[in-house]
């Protein structure tokens, strides 16, 4: 048993201590946005933040993160109105979306730590989530248009 | 599909929805169709339409979205000549029923790139005849002539400007004849057609509440892990599951022939369940396959000669021997795994006389047959709901992932859901066959083209996907059979070789294969013929729309003016009646290659939404750069070595070349474009390597390759 503080919701969960945080979210909250990929934290589909840094869930104990604040895809914004939502929407970045809510999590996070990157910058951030539709020229547009919108507050 | 066609090969009527409302369906004639006639006096089977009094518009979809744009493409289709807009409609995937069958590909299939070539006048079609009983009903409810009515925003008005809803008509419209052959819109005369717009399946996707297979949540569902013998085709030999069953979660251990399956209330469970199987396996027959023995099968198959003919023009033979410059290369194509986002899963809920299945596939039929199978009910007692696909690629055409849940959801009484893990989705994959691809060609002494000869050895999927096959497989010879240039002797061969597993189809399937011998001997025959690789094949080309896309391709790439240090590479196609072509741009550091840029260029006939377009040609792209440059599946003793994404490498973010994307604007049918790009890369960027070293790569993948 432990609590976790999920979209700003304290949240108890009852599961085996190694159950890593992926499948707490998935199986026992019913929040399915958040994906599984890989298992091994090498392809990013399960990328949440925790306290802001972009992470991956599927190889870390829920135990582990325990008091931490979690942020999923489903507790970016209420209504696709976080900035990386409005650019994905803007510049239609998905395919079969399937690994999108953990692109969107890492460009959330990235432009959080750096609200202007340069091309490197976003390379080096989403390196870690593999699209295997080739959605990568439309997300690296997006994640540009995001920081535009960020530092706008408009469309 | 012309209107004609259509009428030919199939009824459409309309009816009542149960609880009012306008149904409009189709049905095969009899005798086409599987299903008893008495099922085609119910509309709602095979509906493809449906209007409801409360002005709900719901657009069966017949097509699975696994990225392509079907869920945006085919409503737009619909909408245009219904005059609704696109947001009013709601989308629903469509059950398993005769009317979903696409023609082309002979069962209810997302597959060939052809969902928008064969909806294209059908969806216009189904608009046009709804708006037109629509109209009819209000013209019969004004006592007016329907000429003066007219339909627009989902309502029919009147010259006075009073309006009537869809919805409040649709009753009444229910009882019109559907017009045989209304007339189309003129392209020109598109509204929604050909414009940009939002996907319709972007918000979901940036919010996270799409809903692919995985996703699929029922009451009291437990979930399933799935054992499976280590060497492809083996069999389970020895079970000791109770360490596994005294696991915490663990509801039950389930033995069937091909594997084990363990259920839990959570997927967690069931995988540290599964890690706690004592298993031992019985190899069977591949206990000793590595690549090493298929490339010796493949070998000796294709040193005994040609095979059968797939196509023969002229006297290939006999041209080679009057040749004044002739030349052979034999091309040597690896397995390569789908390795969709998404790992194959499904759910199942299996009652005493019904089963739902929730699953994500390009194959509903063939899901609706498989899961009856397991659960030994009729076919028609299993309702399949087709989810979003996280990637098709092929992988979702087969059904192996099915009948384990199935089984396990029958056994327990509750629905469940299987899910496979990465390296169960990598290491179990139906590969996308290994083939060599032999090439001869000939030239006269000023450089003409007079003969080329392609024979192929390969696995067939058909055979085994799709049996009986008689004679030539005709999906591993697709591309080549309608070779682009112009020569007068050409032989086309298949010698058939399996290798003990099975293969599966694979995005572009033999596009990418026969692609790459075609456009990699091109470049050779060019450079023995002493000619420029782009002048060499414009030349040949025989369709004007083949040679525009050539030439558009030496311009925005800038042929023959690569910067110093970079070499450029060609490539074309003409499949999925797309003509595409590519130029690759690279440089070689110290032996490392580097991909700079990709440019490519596009005529895919009329496109009814070109961003879409280009998303799939850029995706498209990075799915043949991928498998070009690193996409290999190494058997070793019967298992799969690859595993998981760090020794099955993907292309990531910082690893993609530039891609640029030209689209020509054309009047001709839509051309496929979910597949078309992903055979280009290969060759052009192989074609690249030669200008800048003088090496042909002919075995792919290019790999770690030092190329100094």
């Amino acid at each position: 048993m432990a609590n976790l503080t999920i979209n700003g919701q304290n949240l108890e969960v009852d599961a085996a201590p190694d159950t890593p945080l992926l499948w707490v979210i998935r199986d026992h909250l019913k929040m399915t946005g958040t994906k599984f990929g890989c298992g091994m934290a090498l392809c990013g589909a399960c990328t949440v933040h925790v306290d802001g840094a972009a992470t991956r869930s599927c190889v870390l104990p829920f135990k582990a993160v325990a008091g931490r604040s979690i942020t999923t895809i489903e507790g970016l914004s209420k209504d696709r109105s976080h900035p990386v939502q409005r650019a994905w929407l803007e510049i239609d970045v998905p395919q079969c979306g399937y690994c999108q809510s953990g692109q969107i999590m890492s460009a959330a996070a990235l432009l959080t730590s750096n609200p202007d990157p340069k091309d490197a910058d976003i390379d080096a951030a989403l390196a870690g989530n593999i699209c295997r539709c080739g959605t990568y020229q439309r997300i690296r547009k997006a994640v540009h248009r995001a920081a535009e919108l960020s530092k706008t507050g408009k469309t | 599909m012309s209107n004609a066609a259509l009428s030919r090969r199939q009824f459409i009527h309309a009816g009542l929805v149960a609880g009012g409302g306008l149904v409009l369906a189709v049905t095969l004639p009899r005798g086409a169709s599987k299903a008893s006639p008495a099922a085609h006096a119910d509309s709602q089977l095979n509906a493809w339409l449906k209007i409801g009094p409360d002005d709900t518009i719901t657009f069966i979809v017949d097509r699975s979205e696994m990225g392509q744009g079907v869920y945006t493409a085919l409503p737009m289709l619909l909408a245009e000549e219904l005059h609704v807009s696109l947001d009013a409609i709601t989308l629903v995937p469509a059950p398993v029923g005769d009317a979903y069958v696409s023609p082309g590909n002979g069962g209810q299939v997302t597959g060939t790139s052809n969902s928008v070539q064969e909806s294209f006048d059908k969806l216009r079609l189904a608009g046009a005849q709804a708006r037109l009983m629509l109209t009819q009903a209000a013209a019969q409810h004004w006592k007016l002539d329907e000429t003066q009515c007219r339909a627009d925003e989902g309502c029919v008005w009147n010259s006075k400007g009073e309006k009537l809803t869809y919805g409040t008509l649709a009753n009444a419209a229910a009882k019109f004849p559907v017009p045989k052959n209304p007339k189309l819109k003129d392209k020109s005369a598109f509204k929604i057609v050909g414009k940009p717009r939002l996907r319709l399946d972007t918000p979901g996707k940036v919010d996270g509440s799409a809903q692919f297979g995985i996703d699929v949540l029922l009451p009291g569902m437990l979930y399933a892990a799935y054992a499976q013998s280590p060497v492809l085709g083996g069999t389970l030999k020895s079970l000791d599951s109770s360490a596994a069953e005294a696991m915490p979660g663990v509801r039950k251990v389930i033995k069937i022939d091909a594997g084990v399956i363990v259920v839990a209330d959570h997927y967690w469970q069931a995988l540290k369940g599964r890690d706690a199987l004592k298993v031992e396996w019985e190899p069977g027959a591949n206990h000793a396959l590595d690549n090493d023995a298929i490339a010796a099968m493949l070998a000796k198959t294709a040193a005994k000669g040609e095979g059968l003919s797939a196509r023969n023009d002229g006297d290939a033979n006999k041209a080679l021997q009057s040749a004044k410059q002739s030349l052979k290369a034999t091309y040597d194509l690896p397995l390569l795994a789908h390795a969709t986002m998404e790992p194959m899963n499904c759910t199942a809920d299996v009652r005493k006389d019904r089963c739902d299945l929730y699953v994500g596939t390009q194959v509903p039929q063939v899901s609706q047959v498989t899961a009856a199978q397991a659960a030994n009910l009729k076919p028609e007692q299993v309702n399949v709901i087709t989810t979003l696909l996280g990637g098709g690629f092929g992988r979702r055409l087969d059904v192996d992932f099915i009948p384990a849940a199935v089984i396990a959801s029958k056994a327990l009484g509750v629905p469940v859901k299987l899910i496979w893990t990465r390296e169960d989705d990598i290491t179990h994959d139906t590969f996308r066959p290994p083939a060599l691809e032999a090439m001869e060609g000939g030239l006269d002494g000023s450089g003409k083209l007079t003969a080329v000869k392609l024979h192929v050895t390969s696995p067939s999927i058909t055979a085994r996907m799709f049996p009986p096959v008689k004679g030539v497989d005709d999906s591993v010879v697709e591309y080549a059979i309608n070779f682009p240039y112009e020569v007068a002797n050409y032989s086309l061969s298949y010698s058939r070789q399996e290798i003990g597993i099975d293969v599966g189809y694979m995005r572009s399937v033999s596009h990418a294969p026969n692609c790459f011998a075609i456009e990699s001997f091109m470049d050779e025959l060019a450079h023995a013929a002493g000619k420029n690789p782009y002048e060499f094949r414009r030349a040949l080309l025989k369709a004007e729309r083949s040679k525009k896309v050539l030439e558009v391709l030496a311009d925005k790439s800038g042929w023959g003016k690569a910067p110093p240090g970079r070499y450029q590479g060609m490539s074309f196609m003409l499949g999925y009646t797309t003509h595409i072509a590519q130029v690759a741009e690279i440089s070689i550091d110290q032996g490392e290659l580097k991909v700079h840029r990709i440019v490519c260029v596009v005529d895919c006939g009329y496109m009814v939404h070109p961003k879409i377009v280009e998303s799939q040609i850029e995706g498209g792209t990075i799915f043949g750069l991928t498998a070009a440059l690193w996409g290999e599946i190494n058997l070793k003793g019967g298992k799969a070595r690859e595993t998981n994404f760090h020794n099955y490498r993907l292309l990531r973010m910082n690893e993609v070349p530039a891609i640029e994307v030209h689209l020509l604007d054309s009047d001709e049918a839509p051309g496929g474009i979910g597949e078309a790009a992903v055979a280009l890369p290969a060759p052009a960027l192989c074609n690249a390597i030669f200008s800048a070293t003088g090496k042909r790569i002919r075995k792919l993948p290019i790999g770690v390759l030092k190329l100094a």
